[in-house]
Parts: structure tokens; sequence; C-alpha cells
């Protein structure tokens, strides 16, 4: 099956709640364990909390939209992640360690935990950020 | 999120509705983080969260690293089978008090 959906978000935290119904309904059309499409909502979510949380950190309130575009083709799940926060140093992204326990810093390591790869892509027109996320279905 | 406070004794039961996330953390830590620093025991009844993020979880790790500072404690009750696989994710099953 392949299919390809994208929905943009004003950048705040009370779109994260659409951010994850825009997630489920999209993973209700592929036949994938509902543990797996949990696990994928949550790295969504986690990707785009930080989109708010650090690409917009210290501005209140902005108009600024930021896309996410799921993609399955060849049982291959890619979303993208696109805004026009801080530029990302992809070098400067760390999780703080699991036997550092302390409030923060767990989404990056959410993320990695569940999909297979994470890169920003440089060469997105129009966007500062391009983040995507793959994971082999 | 909504959320609910029982009383009896000593300890305060927070039973808390609805998806955690960031855009609700502020929320939780107001209802939470007074009663632990009152020194009462906190029990956080999470059987009707089915969603928690890393904030969420977040809420639970200062609640009680502040209940430890305050001599008392945070006991989590009746979590909910996705907020336990967050929790395990970020393997803190050992750390937290789960009941």
């Amino acid at each position: 099956m392949n299919l390809s959906e994208s929905k943009d978000f004003l950048v705040s935290t009370a779109s994260l709640k659409e951010v994850r119904v825009f997630s489920r309904d999209v993973f209700e059309k592929i036949n994938i364990p509902q543990d797996q499409k949990d696990e994928l909502v949550l790295a969504i979510a986690e990707a785009a909390q930080n989109i708010v949380k650090h690409g917009y950190k210290g501005i209140k309130e902005t108009t600024d939209r930021m896309e996410i575009k799921i993609s399955l083709k060849n049982d291959e799940l890619e979303i993208g992640f696109f805004d026009k926060g801080k530029k990302v140093v992809p070098e400067n992204i760390q999780h703080r360690k699991l036997d550092d326990i302390k409030p923060g810093g767990l989404g990056t390591f959410f993320i990695k935990q569940i999909m297979d790869n994470a890169v920003f892509k440089k060469d997105q027109t129009g966007w500062v950020n391009h983040l995507i996320l793959t994971k082999k279905i | 999120m909504t959320y609910k406070v029982t009383e009896d004794g000593n300890v305060s039961t927070v039973f808390l509705n609805g998806e955690i996330d960031m855009d609700v953390t502020d929320k939780a830590k107001e209802v939470i983080l007074p009663i632990v620093d009152s020194g009462k025991e906190v029990h956080l009844n999470l059987k009707d969260v089915q969603y928690m993020d890393s904030s969420g979880i977040s809420v639970l790790i200062e609640s009680h690293q502040r209940a430890l500072e305050k001599n008392t404690k945070v006991v989590i009750k009746e979590v909910s089978k996705s907020v336990l696989k967050v929790i395990m994710m970020a393997k803190l099953e050992q750390i937290l008090n789960l009941e």
C-alpha cells in the first residue's frame, strides 16, 4: 500500500493534540499493529513538540505553521517535518543519559527508539528545517 | 486534561483524565506539586490517561524527586498499558513507585 498525506499546524503546544489526531487518522489506513501505531504517533508528537519547544524557544506566540507529511511506499514509512524555526544543528542534538534521572530530554530518545532513522535534509526550499524520520514497517 | 483530587488522611489521590502532553504539563504540575510540597503522600491514578509523552513523563519524574526531597512519596496507581509502555521505554519502571 502506498499513501501520502500532509497537514500544516500552527506552531503551538495547543496544536500537539491536532498532530496526534492527524497521525492516528493516517495510521488507521495502514495495516500495522495498534502498539506500533501508538509508538509512531508518539514519535511524531515528540518531533512536533521539539519544533515548538526548541525551534521556537523564547518566542511566546507565533503565526508560523509547521507541516507534517506522512508517506508510505513499499513498506517504508517516511515522516517529514517542515518548519521555519531556528536552524537546527544536528550535531548539537542529544538526548540525556537514561541513568541521569531528571525531567526533560527524553523526546529525542523516544524518537530514536521508535524510528529507524532521523536525518535533517539541507535542500528544502522555503523552509528552515526539514526533518525526515523513516521506519520499515 | 481534567483532574479530581480526593483526600484520605495523609494521602491525596489525584485522578488525572485525558492525554498528558506539553500543553497540559504546567496544569498537571500546578495540581500535583503543591500537594507534594505539603508533605502528603500523593497517589497518582492514571487509569483514565491513555496517552502520555515525554513531557508527561517529566512531570512524573519531577513529582517523584520533589517527594523524595520532602520525605514523602508519589505512588503511581492503575497505570494504563499505553502509558506503562512509555514509562518502560524511558526505563523508569524501577525508579518510579508503580502499583
